[in-house]
C-alpha cells in the first residue's frame, strides 16, 4: 500500500480542521472513546452537532481561541491508501508552520470559505506550496451549504483560482465544492450539490497518483555518522552511515567524496548488516570505500558520472521566519542535512509581492517574506537547484547564536557563470 | 518500497541525526513496545558498531514484573549500557509526597526523576518512542523537540521542522527530545514486530490474571501497590495489555490474543483508542497530556 502526504492550507475559519475532522469521522477513523468527548463537548455547549475541529485542535491555546496554531499530524488508511494528513494554521502569523508542513507533502487541499472567495491568504498558501514543490492541488470551495449550495459562486471562485494557477503554471488542479460542517463531498457525494459529476474529495485522494516510487534523480548521498566499533572482533572496522537522497547506488560504483575530491569504489553496501548488491532512496544504508579517504559527518559521496554543484556562492529563495528582520551582511549557519557551514548572506536581490506575484527590489526579508539572496559559504556545499531534486537543494538558515531555524532555503542557482551576470529578471517563485 | 520500509528508513535516519548532531545523547527505554521497537531500529542504524547511547530507564517501582525481566534480559543480549533510576530515590531525596487514593499512580512524579538523570548526565538529546497517533497534544510535537533549561516544552514556540533536515542546535541546559517514530501508528508497531520477529514481554499476550473492576468498567491488574478495600471487586480475567505503563494506572483489555497476528487481528476490528482503552490518567482532564509535557514531561 502506498502513502499520500497532504496538506490543507487556506486562511482562518476556512473550516481546515473541521474538513480533516469530517474526513476522518465520515471514514470511521474516529475511536468510540475519542466520539464520547466529543459527545460529552456537545452536551456541554448545549449546541447541535459536534465539533470535528476538536479532533486536529488539541492544544490548550487553540481551544481557547478556535483557531489552529501548530502543525497537527493525523493518520489514517482506507482499503486504497494509507493517508498522513498535516493540518497546518491559516493565520499568518504561523506561516512558517504552514511551510513545515507543506516541505513534506505531495499534494495540497487549499480551502476556500465561499462566502469570501479567493483572498491574499490563498495566494500565499498556493504559492508557498508551489515553491516547495507540491505539484497537485485541490481546490476546496468550503461552506457551500452558506450560499445556497449555488453554482454560480462555485464557478466564480473556479475562475478567480485558474488566474492564481495560471500565474504559478500549477499544471495538476481540481475544484470541488463541498461543506465539510455537513460532510457534502467530503467522503460521500453531496445530494444538495447536483451540478457538481466529479469525484468526493476522499474518491479523489484515493485516486490522484502518488509521486513514483523510484527516483528518477541522480544518486545523491550524504554521510551521516561513521561506525568505527573498535572491538578486538572489528579493529579496522570503517564505514559510513546514511540515508539515500535520491537515486540508486550499486556496488562497484565510481564515485567522489567530498570535500577533499578523491575518487574512489563503493565496495560494500550494508543494509542491516546484510550486504546488497544496490540501493534506492530513501533507504539508509552503510557503506564501505575501497580507499582510506578522509570521510567525515557532511561528506558527501557521488558517482563521478553524474556530477552536482560543488559551491562556495550560490543563489537562493528563502522563506524568512524569524522576527528579526534579515539584511545583508548577516553571519548564520547553512545546515544542509548533515553539513553544517557558516555563511553570509551578501545580497538581497528582490522579494516577490503576494498579490502580483511580482519581484521588487528590497534591502531587507521580514517575517513571512519569501526573497531571493545570494549567499557566500565558509566551505563549499554540495547541492543541486531545488527545481531538479527536493532532497538535496533544500536547506535551513540557524542562528549561530540562539539556534533557531530562521528561515526555509531553497537552491535557485548554482553556475559560477551566473554570477557575473547582471541581476536576474526571473521571479523569485519560479522554480 | 513498502510503506512499513520508509517508516523504518525516517527512523534510522533520525536516529543517526541524533548519533551525529549531539555528545551525549539517551534512549529512553521503558519496556513498553514502542522502546523495545526503537531497539530494533538502534540496531539497524549502527551495528556493527556499539549504540552511541545508554538506555535510560525510569523505575516507578509500579512495574510489571515481567518488564523489569524482559528488560534486563534484552539489554544483556544488546551488549548495551542500561541506566536506571528510581522515582521512589527522588520521592525520598526531594520528600516528594505519594500519590494519594484507591490507585496511586506515579506517572507524574517520573518528571522530577528523568530531569534529574538528564542533569546527572548531562544529557543533551533523550530519544523516546512517542507516536502522534497517541494523543492530541503528541500531535502536535516536533520529530526534535527543544527543552529550556526547566526541561519545558513550549507549543507556541516550537522550532520550523523543514523536509527531513533535523536541527538540533541548543544552547547549554537545553535538551532535544527526539521522536524517529512520530509518524508510526499503533498498527504500524504491530506489523513491525510481526515482519522484524521482535520478541516482547509476557504480559501483551493474552493470560489469566487477577484484576480489579474500576467503576468505568476497566480491569486494571491486582497489585500491592493499590490501596483497595471491601467494596472492590477482583476477578480472574483472561486479559492482555495493549500498552505498558504503572501497573497503578494502565487497564488491561480482555483478549484471547495470544500471539502478535492475533493482536492485529484484534486491532484492526479495535474500536477504542489504544490510551483511551488503557490509560487512567489521561482522562482526569482535556490537556493533562499537554500541561505533563509543557513540565518536562517525557
Amino acid at each position: 500500500m502506498d502513502i499520500l502526504r497532504f496538506i490543507t492550507c487556506g486562511s482562518v475559519d476556512d473550516g481546515k480542521s473541521t474538513l480533516i475532522g469530517r474526513l476522518l469521522y465520515d471514514s470511521d477513523s474516529v475511536s468510540l472513546d475519542v466520539l464520547a468527548t466529543l459527545e460529552k463537548k456537545r452536551n456541554a455547549t448545549n449546541s447541535t452537532d459536534v465539533d470535528l475541529a476538536l479532533l486536529t485542535d488539541g492544544l490548550k491555546a487553540e481551544r481557547e481561541q478556535g483557531i489552529t496554531i501548530d502543525v497537527a499530524h493525523k493518520y489514517f488508511t482506507t482499503p486504497r491508501r494509507k493517508f498522513i494528513i498535516t493540518d497546518a494554521p491559516g493565520h499568518v502569523q504561523y506561516t512558517r508552520n504552514m511551510v513545515t508542513g507543506a516541505s513534506n507533502a505531495d499534494l495540497a487541499i487549499v480551502l476556500v470559505d465561499a462566502r469570501q472567495g479567493v483572498i491574499e491568504q490563498t495566494r500565499r498558501h498556493t504559492l508557498l506550496a508551489s515553491l516547495l514543490g507540491i505539484r497537485q492541488f485541490v481546490l476546496a470551495v468550503n461552506k457551500l451549504d452558506l450560499v445556497g449550495y449555488d453554482e454560480a459562486v462555485f464557478q466564480q471562485i473556479v475562475a478567480d483560482y485558474q488566474e492564481i494557477a495560471g500565474q504559478l503554471k500549477l499544471a495538476h488542479v481540481v475544484a470541488i465544492p463541498l461543506s465539510a460542517l455537513h460532510g457534502d463531498n467530503v467522503v460521500k457525494r453531496s445530494k444538495h450539490i447536483d451540478w457538481y459529476h466529479g469525484p468526493s474529495l476522499l474518491e479523489h485522494l484515493e485516486s490522484v497518483p502518488v509521486p513514483a516510487d523510484a527516483n528518477p534523480h541522480e544518486p545523491r548521498f550524504q554521510v551521516q555518522y561513521v561506525i568505527r566499533p573498535q572491538t578486538e572482533e572489528l579493529p579496522d572496522y570503517r564505514s559510513y552511515a546514511g540515508r539515500i537522497q535520491s537515486g540508486t547506488y550499486r556496488v562497484g560504483d565510481r564515485v567522489r567524496v567530498w570535500p577533499s575530491g578523491l575518487e574512489t569504489v563503493i565496495d560494500v553496501i550494508e543494509i542491516d548488516q546484510k550486504a546488497v548488491a544496490s540501493a534506492t532512496a530513501p533507504q539508509g544504508v552503510v557503506l564501505s570505500l575501497r580507499d582510506d579517504v578522509d570521510v567525515s559527518r557532511g561528506s558527501t559521496i557521488v558517482p563521478v558520472s553524474a556530477h552536482p554543484a560543488v559551491v562556495r556562492e550560490l543563489e537562493a529563495t528563502l522563506c524568512w521566519m524569524d522576527e528579526r528582520p534579515l539584511r545583508a551582511g548577516r553571519k548564520l549557519l547553512v545546515q544542509h542535512h548533515a553539513a553544517v557551514v557558516k555563511a553570509s548572506v551578501t545580497t538581497i536581490l528582490q522579494k516577490t509581492d503576494i498579490e502580483t506575484f511580482e519581484s521588487q527590489g528590497t534591502d531587507e526579508a521580514k517575517l513571512n517574506d519569501i526573497v531571493r539572496v545570494r549567499l557566500k559559504t565558509a566551505l563549499p556545499l554540495v547541492v543541486d537547484e531545488y527545481r531538479q531534486n527536493r532532497a538535496t537543494g533544500a536547506f535551513i538558515l540557524v542562528d549561530e547564536q540562539t539556534g533557531a531555524t530562521l528561515a526555509a532555503g531553497l537552491v535557485a542557482a548554482t553556475d559560477p557563470e551566473y554570477f557575473t551576470q547582471e541581476i536576474p529578471v526571473e521571479p523569485a517563485f519560479s522554480i | 518500497m513498502d510503506y512499513l520500509d520508509r517508516l523504518e528508513a525516517e527512523a534510522i535516519h533520525i536516529l543517526r541525526e541524533v548519533a551525529g548532531q549531539f555528545e551525549r545523547p539517551a534512549l529512553l527505554f521503558s519496556g513498553g513496545k514502542d522502546s523495545i521497537a526503537l531497539t530494533r531500529l538502534a540496531e539497524k542504524a549502527f551495528r556493527p558498531g556499539k549504540f552511541p547511547f545508554p538506555l535510560v530507564h525510569i523505575d516507578t517501582g509500579h512495574n510489571f514484573a515481567e518488564i523489569i525481566a524482559y528488560r534486563d534480559k534484552l539489554v544483556a543480549s544488546l551488549g548495551e549500557k542500561l541506566v536506571v533510576r528510581k522515582v521512589e530515590d527522588t520521592i525520598r531525596a526531594r520528600g516528594l509526597r505519594e500519590p494519594g487514593g484507591k490507585y496511586p499512580s506515579r506517572n507524574p512524579l517520573q518528571t522530577y526523576t528523568l530531569l534529574d538523570v538528564i542533569e546527572e548526565f548531562e544529557f543533551d538529546a533523550c530519544i523516546g518512542g512517542a507516536r502522534r497517533d497517541e494523543e492530541k497534544a503528541r500531535a502536535k510535537e516536533r520529530i526534535f523537540s527543544v527543552r529550556d533549561d526547566f526541561g519545558q516544552w513550549d507549543p507556541k514556540r516550537q522550532r520550523p521542522e523543514l523536509w527531513n533536515i533535523y536541527n538540533g542546535r541548543i544552547r547549554k541546559g537545553e535538551n532535544v527530545r527526539v521522536f524517529p517514530i512520530s509518524n508510526w501508528t499503533e498498527l504500524d508497531v504491530w506489523n513491525y514486530i510481526q515482519r522484524e520477529k521482535i520478541a516482547l514481554p509476557e504480559i501483551y499476550f493474552s493470560h489469566e490474571r487477577q484484576c480489579v473492576v474500576l467503576p468505568s468498567g476497566q480491569l486494571l491488574g491486582l497489585s500491592e501497590h493499590l490501596n483497595l478495600d471491601d467494596t472492590d471487586e477482583i476477578v480472574n480475567r483472561r486479559v492482555r495489555f495493549r500498552t505498558v505503563g504503572d501497573s497503578t494506572c494502565t487497564a488491561a483489555v480482555e483478549s484471547d490474543a495470544a500471539s502478535v497476528d492475533d493482536i492485529i487481528q484484534d486491532l484492526l476490528l479495535a474500536k477504542v483508542s489504544e490510551r483511551g482503552a488503557t490509560r487512567l490518567d489521561d482522562n482526569l482532564s482535556e490537556t493533562g497530556m499537554e500541561d505533563r509535557k509543557r513540565n518536562g514531561y517525557f
